[in-house]
């Protein structure tokens, strides 16, 4: 069964925000990006380190790059009639004047409680920058020899 | 900080062993005897037996119960974890799980979509991608925490392992992600199944370039064929996978009584053709209903006897 769309964002859990202020930066934040790039409102936006592809549409909702089930021919697995989110986002990084390095740095687990808010006020308030104690903490890499 | 070996399989890889993994046939039985004969029959082939996550989106027997079974009769276990049906508390306790009842390595990935399964109407899950929980999986190895900070009385110490597929697009992208699971905590690597050589080693010289050959071993996956259809299936069904048409062509050609000599043939060649290569260190087999092809594979190509190891050296 293919679809046009499939959106399986979760529901937001975060209380609407108030005040005219926050309530107008949300509704500009979800226009423009809502419009430009299927942005899915997470909260937490990382779309200039991915070539402008928004990896929540990506039905698995990756953050650090393609799984193993993209089609030969570029296309999701999951959506047979589109590109995956992450062929298009390698596409378009190579061709970014800047930000084109982000595709290799490794983005933190998603923060589910930030769903539907503006990811600009999380920017500003150093909210999106939130990252469990441990992974913040957590230093060293892998080898079978280290 | 310098530890033993923590598995079998680790020993064998610092030993710079080429190393010989099989995919352990999923059941969908309560019988442990059905887990048991396959393991039985494994013996001494191979140096591991992955256990799948319900793989393709089907569920079966739980990868912990198939891999202690494994352990009982003397197996060494790779315990997959799919980041498709847990969140990320199901996933830290699963894993400190499977390290409590013996399991020795893991293997983390993403996952088969729920769409690919007999369950598509099923929520699928993907709190965390595989890339989070190597990561995790190295806090509460090294760190001794939970992902939260929490402390773990006692840390497991298994050999963390991912999956890549360099033959799926972005193929240029692919080496870079192998880097990032590399960085965030891999020390192994199996990768999907392989019937494109020469991807394979553009795939790893482009690994090469990025400085990342022989930080871990990749092993290749290999499929043993029993059929014509087994190649039709594998090109027109399992997404991601490069089925060259040559491939096909050559088993379709062979009488039908013949096609599973011919399976076994293009297998051992691809081995063959793998262990040239640089920075592969090994060979994941698999196959469908076809135990008596992947052990003749494993004879014809020359990877037995395995080599024995000191057991008890190992990190407990």
């Amino acid at each position: 069964m293919t679809r046009a769309r499939l959106d399986r964002r979760p529901a937001a859990s975060a209380a609407p925000p108030r005040g005219l202020l926050r309530r107008s930066v949300l509704a500009l934040e979800r226009r423009v990006k809502e419009d430009l790039w299927d942005c899915r409102m997470c909260g937490q936006c990382i779309l200039h380190s991915t070539g402008l592809s928004c990896p929540m549409r990506c039905p698995k909702n990756l953050r650090n790059g393609p799984c193993g089930g993209v089609l030969q021919d570029g296309h999701c697995e999951v959506l047979p009639d589109q590109m995956c989110v992450w062929v298009q986002a390698w596409r378009s990084s190579t061709k970014l004047p800047i930000w084109r390095h982000e595709m290799r740095h490794i983005q933190k687990p998603v923060d589910w409680r930030l769903q539907e808010t503006s990811s600009w006020e999380n920017l500003f308030t150093r909210r999106d920058g939130h990252a469990p104690k441990a992974w913040r903490e957590h230093v060293g890499t892998g080898s079978p020899r280290s | 900080m310098t530890v033993g070996p923590r598995s079998r399989l680790h020993e064998l890889i610092l030993a710079n062993e080429f190393v010989v993994t099989a995919e352990l046939p999923t059941t969908d039985s309560a019988d442990p005897s059905s887990v048991h004969e396959v393991a039985d029959v494994l013996k001494g082939y191979v140096d591991a037996v992955n256990c799948t996550d319900n793989s393709t989106a089907h569920p079966h027997i739980a990868p912990l119960a198939a891999a202690h079974l494994l352990i009982d009769r003397g197996i060494e276990a790779i315990q997959q974890f799919a980041c498709r049906d847990r969140n990320r508390l199901a996933l830290q306790a699963d894993l400190l799980g499977a390290a409590a009842l013996g399991v020795r390595n893991v293997c983390l990935m993403t996952g088969d979509d729920v769409i690919a399964g007999d369950h598509p109407e099923a929520k699928p899950i993907y709190d965390v991608d595989s890339v989070h929980l190597l990561r995790i999986a190295r806090i509460m190895r090294d760190d001794g925490t939970y992902l939260s900070g929490r402390a773990l009385t006692g840390p497991p110490s298994f050999l963390i392992g991912a999956v890549e597929n360099p033959f799926a697009p972005p193929q240029e992208f692919r080496p870079m992600r192998l880097g990032k699971k590399i960085e965030a905590g891999a020390e192994f690597v199996q990768t999907q199944i392989c019937f494109n050589v020469p991807a394979m080693r553009l795939f790893m010289a482009r690994t090469g370039d990025l400085g990342l050959l022989g930080r871990v071993p990749v092993i290749g996956g290999v499929f043993v064929m029993r059929s014509a259809r087994a190649a039709r299936y594998l090109r027109d069904s399992v997404p991601g996978l490069d089925v060259p048409e040559d491939v096909v062509q050559r088993i379709e050609a062979a009488s039908p009584d013949r096609q599973a000599e011919v399976g076994v043939q293009i297998a051992v060649e691809i081995v063959q053709q793998l262990r040239e290569i640089d920075g592969v260190g090994g060979v994941h087999l698999m196959a469908i209903k076809n135990e008596e092809g992947l052990l003749r594979v494993i004879e014809e190509a020359g990877l037995l006897p395995r080599p024995s190891v000191t057991s008890s050296s190992i990190a407990s």
